[in-house]
């Protein structure tokens, strides 16, 4: 309660219809949100705005019952509430348009706008003629031409979007939480939805609208709220602030963290990318890279970074482009050939891409590797246990014994053995995908300071990373990317937040 | 500590295996003689070589129902060839069923690589096509043990050292195959295929193409097995073995191989299969009906999925600095 007497200063005078109040939530090794508050107020438009990772997803996912705070207090008009179950968000009028819709294809329109609710009739069996009627009052209501019999696959993505805004309104909804709804909207439908987010407001809903794009929250917001690594940084009104005020606030941070000094004098040309294209995920990419180098790539979570790492790696396949390794062209057409190029690609997603935890350590060091320690096929077990104890030792990796399963390590010795296994392999490239993302502050430091040395060592390492301080600590050169393409290439003292995050969201 | 988690659970399956035939012994005492012990071997070997096949192909996520219709038509082929030719060697028999069988595994593996259709639709699909190719060949006819010559029927029984030629070839594929998984880099990658076909994908491995050799083995596996079942049985005809996959599955289910991929043994598969095979030929002596040997291979199924969901669910992560140094 004390927090609200301290930010409630300059909020309008009648109570905001849904408030947290220092909310924590906490998961294994990362504290995702530290005690932050957000107001939301009847007919009116608040901006959630933060950089990757600041917690708004987890706040959504708080809001609508899909995970419990560890501490704080959710009000509702007020009062404090609990939302164990999704339905119990539901039920206090609170729902979320999702980024990605989360609609059923192969259900009509009218059933996605009432599944869970559905009007009943005799005997508990659902009304389909009031369905329908109620369906084609609400879409009509929000201005859509769309016939609620039709199956929901038929329908163009903005239609789907407009099916989701019914479906909230279906449940007579207080607050309307949308997590980037115009990211795959055309120009036009946008507008569209400007609109409507309008009709919302003057229908007196209160609305979340989050949003990476700087033009849309000055359109449309009336409030906002700043969230940087979890926690509560700042809010008000919109007019009473600029971009950059937003943008420093996003990434203004106190220098808590700290990178180890390189002083690398990078070396010969070891890769060269020319011209990747790919039909859908990116386009034009091209760069150079030298021995003892760390470029960062930078950008917003789905501006074709790790799409990009896929293609170079030979997962996906690019439409055109080169790849020269050591003044050599290579033609990576899978990751064996990437890997025989000397390219390794430490994934983002440990657990789905990285160990194969049901095999002992051993197995899972020596796997890319196979083709050295094994003679015409079979295995000689003797140079792999040599291969796994020299480079799990290498990273300071601590197990009983290099039998035990994967699977039975914490995330960090998970990770160590992910970066051993590739390691071994004696790269010339080595990718980190997002390499400290989960992980707590001081295994952070060892992954900083191993990368440090791997450089120092002639090694050109490429690191994606959506953290502004460790790719900023981190990088000698950095490319940001957004929507599938190189926006900038950035070093020296060009490298400050500001410009990452003006070039990344395109301001 | 996953090793001996499979130890562990195959021992658990040995002491089953001895328990049943401790009971059965106390009913009928002649069934645990040597002899007679070797004979549920011998009349077990069949399911042993078909199980090791299907066992490599759970192991990377997919499964084989096609291998007893693979066995039958091999089977009513090398029969046929016989009949046409009797005077081909036996050793050229065998390079034929096992060369039939590997590429009518071959193609289920093919449709599964490159055509990314489900191994269970395929091999349901591929089931059905050889057991339809085995009535176009034979015309619905039999072979029957006197069209068969004398040397064709004669390598199954053949003994040696006291044990016919038939347990000595399911002896030959456990060890041969206890080697391939464990020693050779084929191997490795079916593990690794099953147990995360994603970080395998990373690691320049191909899922495909490693079950592409999966589905390769079982079939000629199968295939093998296809001669070795007709010679011995000495008739072949388009029904034999009918619903025999069924059995290879549950031989690799209680054997402790993992549905789901990436965990299982050569070892568990043989136990697995021996423990069929006991219940299967103990029953009858002590007088148990047939339809109660099916419920007891049912539930033994079912006891076995359910002991091995429970060991992979409490392992747990080792978090504490204490535990993992005592791991």
């Amino acid at each position: 309660m004390l927090m609200q007497a301290e930010t409630q200063t300059d909020a309008p005078t009648d109570v905001p219809v849904l408030a947290l109040d220092g909310i924590t939530k906490t998961f294994p090794g990362v504290k995702a949100l530290d005690g932050v508050s957000l107001r939301l107020y009847p007919g009116q438009v608040t901006a959630l705005i933060g950089e990757n990772g600041a917690g708004k997803s987890t706040v959504v996912k708080t809001l609508t019952g899909i995970y419990q705070p560890d501490g704080g207090e959710i009000l509702v008009d007020g009062a404090p509430k609990r939302f164990p179950t999704a339905q119990d968000a539901a039920d206090a009028g609170i729902t979320a348009i999702h980024q990605e819709t989360v609609l059923f294809d192969e259900l009509s329109v009218a059933e996605n706008i009432f599944l869970g609710h559905e009007p009943r009739g005799r005997f508990g069996l659902i009304d389909w003629a009031a369905m329908e009627a109620k369906a084609t009052e609400i879409l009509r209501g929000i201005g859509a031409e769309i016939d609620p019999a039709h199956k929901l696959r038929d329908l163009g993505i903005a239609n789907k979007h407009l099916v989701a805004i019914a479906r909230a309104l279906s449940i007579d909804a207080r607050v309307v939480i949308m997590d980037e709804p115009t990211a795959a909207l055309s120009h036009k439908e946008i507008q569209e939805l400007y609109e409507l987010v309008e009709t919302l407001k003057s229908q007196g809903k209160a609305i979340l609208f989050i949003s990476h794009k700087f033009d849309e929250i000055f359109r449309i917001a009336d409030r906002f709220t700043v969230f940087r690594d979890g926690q509560f940084i700042a809010d008000g009104k919109i007019a009473d602030v600029t971009e950059s005020d937003l943008v420093k606030m996003m990434v203004g941070r106190d220098v808590s963290q700290i990178f180890p000094t390189r002083n690398n004098i990078p070396g010969d040309e070891v890769l060269r990318v020319e011209g990747m294209n790919h039909p859908t995920e990116f386009a034009d990419v091209g760069f150079r890279l030298q021995r003892g180098e760390i470029l960062g790539f930078y950008g917003l979570v789905g501006a074709g970074r790790s799409e990009f790492m896929q293609a170079l790696f030979g997962i996906t396949k690019p439409s055109a482009g080169r790849v020269t390794i050591d003044g050599v062209e290579e033609a990576i057409r899978s990751p064996a050939d990437a890997v025989d190029a000397g390219i390794v690609y430490v994934p983002e997603d440990r657990g789905k891409q990285g160990a194969i935890t049901a095999l002992p350590i051993f197995q899972n060091v020596t796997l890319p590797s196979l083709g050295r320690t094994s003679h015409k096929g079979f295995l000689r077990l003797a140079e792999e246990f040599r291969l796994a104890r020299e480079y799990t030792q290498r990273l300071d990796l601590r197990a009983a014994s290099l039998d035990t399963a994967v699977g039975n390590l914490s995330g960090g010795n998970q990770q160590k053995v992910v970066i051993a296994k590739w390691l071994a392999t004696q790269p010339k490239v080595i990718i980190l995908d997002e390499p400290t993302k989960g992980i707590d502050i001081g295994s952070k430091a060892a992954v900083h300071e191993f990368m440090a040395e791997l450089a120092a060592e002639g090694l050109a390492v490429i690191m994606v990373s959506s953290e502004i301080p460790e790719v900023l600590g981190m990088s000698d050169r950095v490319i940001v990317m957004r929507e599938g393409r190189m926006v900038a290439e950035l070093a020296g003292d060009e490298l400050t937040p500001e410009t990452l995050v003006r070039h990344a969201a395109g301001i | 500590m996953l090793q001996r988690l499979i130890t562990s659970r195959e021992a658990l399956l040995l002491g089953a295996i001895a328990v049943l035939l401790a009971l059965i012994s106390t009913r009928f005492p002649g069934f645990v003689t040597p002899s007679n012990l070797a004979d549920v071997f011998n009349d077990t070997s069949p399911l042993i070589l078909l199980a090791i096949g299907q066992m490599i192909v759970i192991l990377t996520k997919c499964i084989d129902l096609s291998v007893a219709a693979n066995l039958a038509l091999t089977g009513m082929v090398v029969s046929m060839l016989n009949l046409a030719f009797p005077g081909l060697p036996v050793a050229l028999i065998l390079v034929v069923a096992i060369t039939l069988g590997a590429l009518m595994g071959m193609f289920n593996g093919i449709l599964v690589w490159k055509l990314d259709i489900p191994p269970i639709v395929v091999t349901l699909g591929t089931m059905t096509i050889f057991r339809g190719i085995i009535f176009l060949i034979s015309d619905g006819k039999w072979v029957n043990s006197h069209e068969m010559s004398p040397a064709f029927k004669a390598f199954p029984r053949f003994e040696l050292l006291g044990l016919p030629m038939l347990s000595w070839t399911a002896i030959l594929a456990v060890i041969v195959f206890t080697i391939v998984m464990s020693r050779t880099t084929l191997g490795r990658a079916a593990y690794a295929v099953g147990g995360n076909p994603h970080a395998a994908t990373y690691t320049g491995i191909e899922v495909g193409r490693t079950q592409f050799w999966a589905f390769t083995i079982s079939g000629a596996l199968a295939g093998l097995t296809g001669y070795l079942w007709v010679s011995r049985y000495a008739v072949a005809y388009v029904d034999i073995a009918g619903g025999f996959e069924l059995d290879v599955v549950a031989a690799c289910v209680i054997g402790g191989i993992s549905i789901a991929g990436g965990i299982g043994s050569v070892g568990g598969a043989l136990l697995g299969a021996l423990f069929l095979g006991v219940i299967k030929n103990a029953l009858p002596v002590i007088n148990v009906s047939p339809f109660w040997q099916l419920a007891i291979s049912g539930g033994a199924i079912i006891i076995a999925v359910a002991v091995n969901a429970r060991a992979s669910r409490t392992k747990g992560r080792i978090i504490l600095k204490s535990a993992e140094h005592a791991a």
